[in-house]
Parts: C-alpha cells; structure tokens; sequence
C-alpha cells in the first residue's frame, strides 16, 4: 500500500507503523511541520519535555524498561547539540533510540542559517548510524531503516535529520517495517564449534565464574530465563556488571553480586581466581577489569557477544563466541544437556566453600549510626519497604548509583535504569520520568544524589504535566559524594569545589512545581517518610538527609588488581596509601 | 609523572603483548553515500589508530560502491579491533587485510615537479628514464613527472629528485588488490 503525503506526514505514518505509541520532544522552527501533524492524529502521545537532553535520557528510560526504541523529537541547532549527552549516553549503554531532529531547508544548509548546524556531522560518533534525509524519495526507507538499525544487533541510538523543505515536500509512502535497506545485517547465531568447546570447557572447570552485562537485558526476558536455567544446570556462581543487574534474581543461591570497582569482595576474588570465565554480554570494562596485567590472570575466557569488536578489545579471549546472548544461551544450554558432561563435583564444592569463605567477610557492612542516616541504609529501607511493589530503580551518577547498586536487590531484567558507560549526571530523573510514561501504575524511584539531580531537575514539570507521580529520593549529603571520596583518596582531601555551599530547599522546590516534598534527617523517621512516598500519588521529591562524608567501599582503586580490593573497615592509613602515585593518573 | 611499564596500570594504559607495530594494508568496500569517509576517518581519529596512507574511489557506479585503501600501523591486536570496528559502521560491506592475505599488489601514482638548468636537468630526465617516468609537461626550465609504482620506487625517485631540482610532489596513497582470481 503506498500513498501520497507530505514529509511530516511520513514521519508521523512511520512511527504507526513501526508500533510507536509515545515519544518524546520539544519544538522548534525547523520541526513545525511535524509538531502540526502530531496535533492532527491521536496515535501518538508526545510528551514535551523542559530541555531536550531530558527527552534523550526519558527515551532511555522508556526503551530501557520495556525493549521498545526510545523515540525523540528535536528541532534544529540547540534542540540537536542538546541531545548529544543522551546519544552519547546510549550508545555506551546499547540503548535503542530513534531521534529525529529538523534541520534548516536544504538550500539553506551550509550558510551558518538561524539554528542551523551540522547535525550528522555533530553525531556521527555519538550513533550507531545517522542521515541527513536529502530527497523526499528517501525519507520513508529511511526512516524505516533507523528503527532496524537501531533495535537489531547490538543496540544504539540512530539519528534522522529532516530538512524543512522536505517536512512540508509531498511524496510516495510506503511501509518499509523490517525490510533491510541496507547491507547491514547482524550475526545473531553463534558458531556451533565454538559453543560446543566454550561447554566443555565449563564442564571441566573446578572455578567457574559466570560474568554477565547489559547485552543479557538488551537480548530480552527470553536470554533472562535461559540465563537462569544455565545457571541452574551449572551450578556455578554468577556476577554481573552494573548495567546486567536483575538478569539473574538478587536472591538466588548463585548470586555473588555486582563486581567491579565498587563491586563486592567475593565477586571480585572470584573473577581474581577463577579458571573458567564466562563472559555473557559484557564487555570488559575499566571499571570491571581494573588493573588489566593482573586481570583474572590464571582464567580460560569464553565471550559471548553480538558486538565483534568487543572481542579481544581490551581483554584476550579464548573462545570468543559472536552472537546474540538469547541465541547462544540456547544453543549452550541444549549441548550441555545433550552431552550430559560430568562436572568435578568435588572442586565445585570446594570453589563454593571458598566462596562462603568470602561472603562472610561481609564486605558491604558498614557502621550503622542512631542519630544520623547512613547512605546505605537509606537504600536498604528503601528496598526493603519497597518489596511488593511494582518497583522501577534508576539512578543519577555517584556514589548513590554504587549504594543503589549494592544495596538494592533486582530480582527482574528491565528493573534498573542507570547510565553505566557514560556515566550521564542528571540522568535519573528524566529516565524516571520516561519509565513511569511507559508504565504509569508502577512504582518509579529515581535514587539520586544531590548534585546531579539538580542537572535535569526542570523535568519534574514535565512529570506534573502529565500526572507522571515519580519517586526522586534524594541521598542528600551536600556533596558531590564521589568527587569528594577520589579527592580524599588521591588528592590529600583538598575538596576542590565538591561542596556544593548553596543547596536548594528540596521540598520547597517539590513544592514549587506542584509536586510533594519529604523531608528525612534521622534515621528513626526514615521508614514512616518512605512509606508516605510510596503513599503519595503524585511527583514526590524526597529529601533524604544523610552522612555528609560516607565512602562507597568495597573499592578497587585505579590501578589495582581484584585482590587488591579496600573494604569498608579498611584503616584510615590503608585509605591514604591505597592509590600508588601512577594510580593518581587515571580515572 | 611518568608511567613506568610492567607497575601502574589500569585499562588506561593497555599493555600489548605483542608490542611490535606491524603496516597492514585494508581493503574497505562502502556504500557511496554522503559521509562514508567522514565515518571511517573519523573511527580512526576518534580511537586514536594511524593512518599512513588512504585512497578512496567509487568502483562499481551502479551499486554505488567505493573502495577505501587504507594504510595503517599498529600490533596484530589493533588491527583486529580496527577491522571489527570498520565492520561496525553500517555502509561498510567488507573488510580485507590484503597484507595478511600474501603479497598484495600496491601501486601509487606520483608527480614529481623539477625545475632547473644545465646538468641537473639532464640528470633529471636520465633518471625519469631509468624509472619509467612519463614527462607530461616540460618547460625550457622545468619537467613535471608521472610514476607509478610501490611506495618505496616513489620514496627513492623523490629522494633522487631533491639532488635535481625537485620543486614539489603530489602523490595519490596507495591502490591495492589481493593477487589471484578472486576478489573480496
């Protein structure tokens, strides 16, 4: 079925057909067009945000917690240059988004015209693919196009810059859903000698180790459950990367924990030791790896992933297997069952009995206190008093996203919306916003801090506009927690502009934009304020007094390997002299 | 502050087992669309690879492709992770390392601008001849010459030509093809 129509009606046509319900936007002079078809169809609901890159990180939120793309709508210039956090953002974390922005008319472009700039150019390292739509023949494949680019393969943000002219330019329609227009086409089954050497390699493993990421999550519930079940058959304890956390339930026995630079000490000393790693959809992170000479040094490594260029990019493999997480769990789990592989029972009793060896050290404890609210027990009420509901987590950036990590149980994939790669301040709050549109009888917690939630804090009108009643639960310590922690462990405590010397009134702000302020400043209130939040059925901001000068441990600091880990009890001396000078130089 | 290797290192300062830096020469067919170049020049300059040479013309006019050559240094490792990457961008169809599939034919065009009298001059085109060098312009005090061959005849014709006069030179980096029947 083809049919005649105007480029902005294109837009709006594809979007139907590609099963978009909601997107995300702000107008602007070079998008009219399209912002005058939106007013003329009830298909589609658009949500106007207060600064575009809020629509970004909204998407994000949205496709994180439903698998759907995230779909912006952007003008020209500012509206353009105002997404690139967000693009970036989820690129590193394999976000699917399809944001189009205008652009001037063609005959203008190249002329420095008003709100004019080079869109594709600006974000053709910031996406998996762009266009700059130049011919209105293009536009319907085009657009058709991004959303398979975009939603296949390894996920990622795509862009489609649309000139004016070709907005208001009348042409032939056609539904191009799924049908490639490109050479592009992405490896999804993984090679069967390789699954059939990565299962026996397990099967004769007397330390195995399960690492799991984000890539678990992005290939759907179905890569969750065979997560599981492989977990189940193997027996063998399982981490997972920030960005992979729900994929394999919080309370099950295999749990070990997130590991990493704040990850926890037996996860860690697991990954140090193990002689079986199973990489399943990460990639080997600086922030994963540490120290990469001293990185699981004695391991055989399987790595499962769509990306190939995530083979062997920063960690050397032994069976790299390409392929999608869903697929090759499957394939995996069937060879397994079919050639029944005897594991060595008494080395895996033995790893586990190292294991509880580890667990009772109990890295995550920390000193609770009467008078003041430590940050984690702030998130451990939170998560307890949460338990039941219908709960969606995301996170700002900081030392609060580390004790939301650690203290917050996932139990489900598309729970935890957090910006891992990037590492975006100011995320948390629009994502929430773009959860709680996709789900609006959830729970919808942004845990954030008191820094970075004031860097995108204009969207709490967006969630009074549309009755939209998150959850912003503040770990107020009036600091920028993590900058003050690395200038205490690296820079002699000088807290060079950590401390932030005029904070808003968080409740007053609430209460300004229509929203319900908290308050929270000792520990014996705590249960009853989170309880009136999860009461309340409108926007809250929560305003959660905590230790100015909490440190988020277990820590790896720069330059070391997993066992040379500091924990929470460490001594203050252990702390000064932790970070060798060369340490100081990385990030 | 100084990073000594084998003590601080984080993901920062990766350590090459092999650390020796080998030439590869790629072979990169593209979609010709607006921007494919930008793409793959700006993968190389955005994850900080080499490029020592890059050359880049439509091949097939009615299936819009284009062949990229790209001359590149790095460790057996990087050029893997520079392939995948390649891969990675959605107009690129292949990705060959000629250098890792045998002796490649690599040629590259050069003119070479000379200008002066009397013996040099003489000198010059002797040694044009004794390379196969086309003269395609020639003044009573200049001659402009046209060679083809590996970048190493250009280096040392060039090289010959700074003794005679030599004015300026334009080069055109390196066209390749594997050798045998088959193509990529």
């Amino acid at each position: 079925m083809t049919r005649q129509m105007t480029g902005a009606e294109m837009v709006i046509q594809a979007l139907i057909d590609q099963g978009v319900d909601t997107i995300f936007g702000y107008p602007g002079g070079a998008v009219l067009p399209i912002y005058d078809e939106i007013f003329q169809q009830d298909k589609i609901n658009h949500i106007l945000v207060r600064h575009e890159q809020g629509a970004g990180h909204a998407a994000e939120g949205y496709a994180r917690s439903t698998g759907k793309p995230g779909v912006v709508l952007v003008t020209s210039g500012p509206g353009a240059t105002n997404m690139v956090t967000a693009l970036t953002d989820a690129l590193m974390d394999s976000i699917p988004m399809v944001c189009i922005t205008g652009q001037v008319p063609t005959h203008l472009i190249g002329t420095d015209g008003f709100q004019e700039c080079d869109t594709v150019g600006i974000t053709r390292p910031c996406t998996k693919h762009n266009w700059l739509v130049q011919r209105i023949e293009d536009l319907p494949k085009i657009l058709h196009e991004a959303f398979r680019i975009a939603t296949t393969g390894r996920p990622g943000p795509v862009v489609v810059d649309i000139p004016k002219n070709i907005q208001f330019q009348t042409g032939t329609y056609a539904n191009f859903k799924d049908q490639a227009q490109t050479q592009y086409k992405p490896r999804v089954k993984g090679d069967d000698t390789a699954i059939r050497e990565a299962v026996a390699l397990m099967a004769a493993a007397k330390k195995p180790v399960l690492y799991t990421g984000g890539g678990v999550v992005n290939a759907g519930p179905a890569a969750s459950r065979l997560l599981r079940e492989l977990v189940k058959l193997t027996n063998m304890p399982i981490t997972s990367t920030l960005m992979g956390l729900g994929a394999y339930p919080a309370s099950g026995p295999n749990w070990l924990g997130m590991l990493g630079m704040h990850g926890t000490y037996e996860a860690n000393l697991a990954m140090h030791d193990c002689d079986v790693m199973v990489c399943i959809g990460a990639r080997f992170d600086d922030r994963i790896t540490g120290r990469i000479d001293a990185f699981s040094p004695t391991s055989k490594k399987i790595h499962i992933d769509i990306d190939p260029s995530s083979i062997n990019k920063n960690v050397r493999v032994d069976i790299p297997i390409v392929g999608d997480v869903g697929y090759v769990l499957e394939d995996m789990i069937k060879v397994w069952k079919e050639t029944q592989p005897v594991q060595d029972r008494a080395a895996m009793t033995a790893w586990w009995q190292q294991v509880s060896v580890w667990k009772a050290k109990k890295c995550l404890a920390y000193r609770k206190n009467a008078d003041v609210i430590m940050p984690q027990y702030a998130v451990e009420r939170l998560y307890q008093l949460t338990k039941g509901h219908d709960t969606y987590i995301t996170t700002e950036v900081g030392q609060h996203q580390m004790w939301a990590a650690q203290y917050f149980g996932f139990e489900e994939p598309n729970r935890w919306m957090t910006s891992g790669g990037l590492g975006t301040m100011g995320y948390g709050l629009p994502a929430a916003l773009g959860v709680q549109i996709a789900h609006p009888d959830a729970l919808v917690i942004d845990i954030a801090g008191d820094a970075s939630v004031q860097m995108n804090i204009q969207e709490m009108s967006t969630a009074i506009q549309y009755e939209a009643p998150i959850k912003v639960f503040i770990l107020n310590n009036q600091y920028m927690g993590m900058v003050r922690q690395w200038q205490q462990l690296l820079h002699g405590n000088r807290l060079s502009h950590s401390y932030t010397e005029a904070m808003p009134d968080f409740v007053k702000l609430a209460e300004a934009y229509g929203a319900v302020g908290i308050k929270a400043e000792r520990p014996d209130e705590l249960d009853d304020a989170i309880e009136e939040m999860i009461r309340v059925k409108r926007p809250v901001i929560f305003d959660c007094r905590v230790a100015n000068l909490a440190n988020c441990f277990p820590m790896i600091p720069s330059g070391k390997a997993h066992n040379e880990m500091l924990l929470g009890d460490a001594s203050d001396d252990e702390i000064d002299t932790a970070i060798g000078s060369s340490g100081k130089m990385l990030v | 502050m100084m990073i000594v290797a084998g003590q601080s290192q984080s993901a920062y300062f990766l350590e090459e087992t092999s650390t020796v830096a080998e030439t590869h020469t790629l072979s990169v067919l593209v979609d010709n669309e607006p921007g494919v170049l930008a793409r793959v020049i700006g993968l190389f300059s955005g994850r900080g690879y080499n490029i020592e040479s890059l050359t880049v013309s439509e091949v097939e006019h009615e299936k819009h492709l284009s062949r990229i050559t790209v001359v590149t240094t790095g460790t057996p490792q990087v050029i893997t992770q520079i392939m995948n990457q390649l891969g990675r961008l959605v107009p690129v169809h292949r990705v060959v390392n000629l250098t890792k599939m045998g002796e490649a034919i690599e040629r590259e065009l050069a003119l070479v601008k000379v200008a002066g009298k009397g013996e040099h001059r003489v000198e010059a085109l002797r040694l044009a001849q004794a390379f196969e060098a086309r003269t395609v312009d020639a003044t009573l005090e200049s001659f402009v010459f046209e060679l083809t061959g590996t970048p190493a005849d250009i280096d040392r014709f060039v090289n010959l030509m700074t003794e005679c006069g030599l004015v300026e030179v334009a080069r055109t980096g390196l066209a390749a093809l594997a050798r045998g029947k088959m193509g990529m």
